[in-house]
């Protein structure tokens, strides 16, 4: 057990914030502070630092129950908007998925599809409270009779719409590049030949699990800003991993730590779920995304205060080695570098550009801050660490 | 007077005179200088056409005013291609596709922002943005 020379525990912070006084600063905030006070003085004073995150997270989509018709129906079929929603849950339960693509899109026939509609454009759509045409088909029962339902509906009329995200936040993503002949259209955007550009998706320093490299304080039970409210870390994410490629920061330098998150999808606003298109690869949702860090101890500091120089990830190349499933690494570069605009590569110049908003990643962390400071959002304490942290 | 001077264009042409050669006379006539960055001619034979023209500002605003005189709807580039503000979320996603760095980031703010008059046209960035929030009108 390390000895820490400071120490504070979730309710002493949480009593801070109750009392009002409570210090909070964003991630990009405490990196001046610890780099000028050192992380023992910068822990003593700063009590909980701000994350935030807004990147296209596939894996999200939404419980609805969209309540009984008279007469009442098992709805094994269910269709929003003409986007599928998985129905093989309870009678009027249903699962929309996020890449679900619109009933009737050509995809890819004619190649690069543009999908320009599908689940995440449906939960869009219902959190800025759009109507929505509900189709609900089922096979017909004694005690569920009926075998269609249609009607229009907003998220008002859903008795239940829980977001609800199996993987989100990734710790560090790879960044991809295109060494094939050919433009490519892929989850990371279009990658045009030979290398001319390549793209990369977190917010880096400001980046939740990035700040807390171990997992020390994010677990499951802990609170966190989702979609635009509070929403919690439920369990780890689907891929979770902590054996993983680490700088001396101890922060990983790979894919690595994942979180599945819940929250009220009838609190939540457009401004910080987006639905995605990406040409040639399909629909996806942008999600908001912030994660309070307490600050327990001087380590907890001393994490949260990376900078965009000290965080790595490894470079892929999507036009032949991860489509094949043998992706090896081209090499290592920083996020500093990446924000640049431009990267060497193998000794050519490559543009860069973000996937994921770090204007929306900022505008999180201080919203997060404002909620602490003004004593409307608690520090969650976890109740079981995610395995392996 | 004689500062060089540079403007993109959108000219659009009717069925009638799609076929007569008019840009043309503005380098034999008006002494300027023009890149095509995109010339079409649509199924009803309407015409559109984007130039980058080159010269003096008194040369640039009389070849204009030959260009209407002649029968052509004449606007600046700017005013087709917009950025939806409601629709964007400052990802990015678009700038390695903007070769005329019309797209660009406010690094004080990293919000994306654009500046109408340098883009070219090319529309690249009307597909790259996951949201749409890039608008074109040049048809």
């Amino acid at each position: 057990m390390k000895r820490h020379k400071v120490r504070k525990t979730y309710k002493e912070i949480n009593e801070k914030i109750r009392a009002g006084n409570v210090v909070v600063v964003t991630a990009e905030e405490i990196i001046d502070i610890v780099e000028r006070k050192g992380n023992v003085e910068a822990a003593k004073q700063v009590d909980v630092v701000t994350t935030g995150t807004f990147g296209p997270m596939c894996s999200s989509g939404a419980f609805l129950n969209f309540g009984h018709p008279s007469p009442r129906i098992k709805g094994t079929r269910t269709w929003l908007n003409d986007v599928a929603a998985y129905g093989g849950i309870a009678a009027v339960d249903c699962y929309i998925g996020a890449t679900e693509v619109v009933e009737g899109d050509p995809l890819n026939s004619i190649h690069p599809g543009e999908f320009n509609y599908g689940g995440g454009h449906v939960i869009e759509d219902l959190v800025a409270g759009n109507v929505i045409r509900l189709r609900v088909e089922g096979y017909g029962t004694d005690c569920y009779p009926a075998r269609k339902y249609e009607k229009n509906i907003t998220i008002h009329d859903l008795r239940d719409a829980m977001l609800f995200n199996p993987r989100n936040a990734y710790q560090n993503y790879s960044c991809a590049v295109n060494m094939s002949d050919r433009t490519i259209y892929t989850y990371m955007g279009v990658l045009r030949p030979f290398m001319v550009n390549a793209t990369y998706s977190t917010s880096g320093q400001l980046s939740p699990l990035l700040n807390d490299p171990y997992c020390s304080t994010i677990g499951i039970g802990t609170r966190i800003f989702l979609g635009g409210t509070q929403g919690f870390v439920s369990w780890h994410g689907t891929q979770h991993r902590t054996q993983v490629l680490r700088g001396e920061n101890g922060v990983p330098r790979e894919s690595a730590a994942t979180i599945a998150v819940i929250g009220n999808m009838k609190e939540m606003n457009p401004e910080w779920l987006a639905a995605a298109s990406f040409l040639g690869y399909g629909v996806s949702l942008y999600v908001g995304i912030g994660i309070p860090i307490p600050v327990l101890n001087e380590e907890v500091v001393k994490h949260a205060a990376v900078r965009d120089e000290d965080i790595y990830v490894q470079i892929y190349d999507y036009g032949v080695d991860y489509p094949s499933g043998k992706a090896k690494s081209l090499g290592e570069i920083n996020y500093k570098e990446l924000r640049s605009g431009q990267i060497t590569l193998n000794g050519k110049a490559v543009d860069t550009a973000p996937l994921s908003s770090y204007y929306k990643a900022r505008q999180i962390a201080h919203l997060l801050k404002e909620w602490i400071e003004k004593g409307t959002f608690f520090i969650g304490e976890p109740q079981q660490m995610l395995p392996g942290c | 007077m004689t500062t060089p001077y540079s403007k993109k264009v959108v000219l659009r042409y009717t069925p009638d005179i799609v076929d007569k050669p008019i840009v043309c006379l503005l380098a034999q006539d008006f002494g300027l200088t023009f890149n095509i960055l995109r010339a079409r001619v649509l199924p009803r034979r309407e015409g559109l056409l984007v130039l980058d023209i080159s010269g003096t500002k008194e040369n640039f605003d009389r070849g204009i005013r030959f260009l209407k005189e002649s029968g052509l709807k004449v606007e600046p580039l700017s005013k087709s291609v917009t950025q939806n503000l409601d629709k964007c979320v400052h990802c990015g996603a678009c700038l390695a596709f903007c070769s005329s760095n019309a797209l660009y980031v406010d690094k004080a703010t990293m919000r994306i922002l654009f500046d109408a008059e340098k883009c070219s046209g090319c529309e690249f960035c009307v597909k790259a943005c996951p949201v749409r929030a890039m608008e074109i009108s040049l048809l």
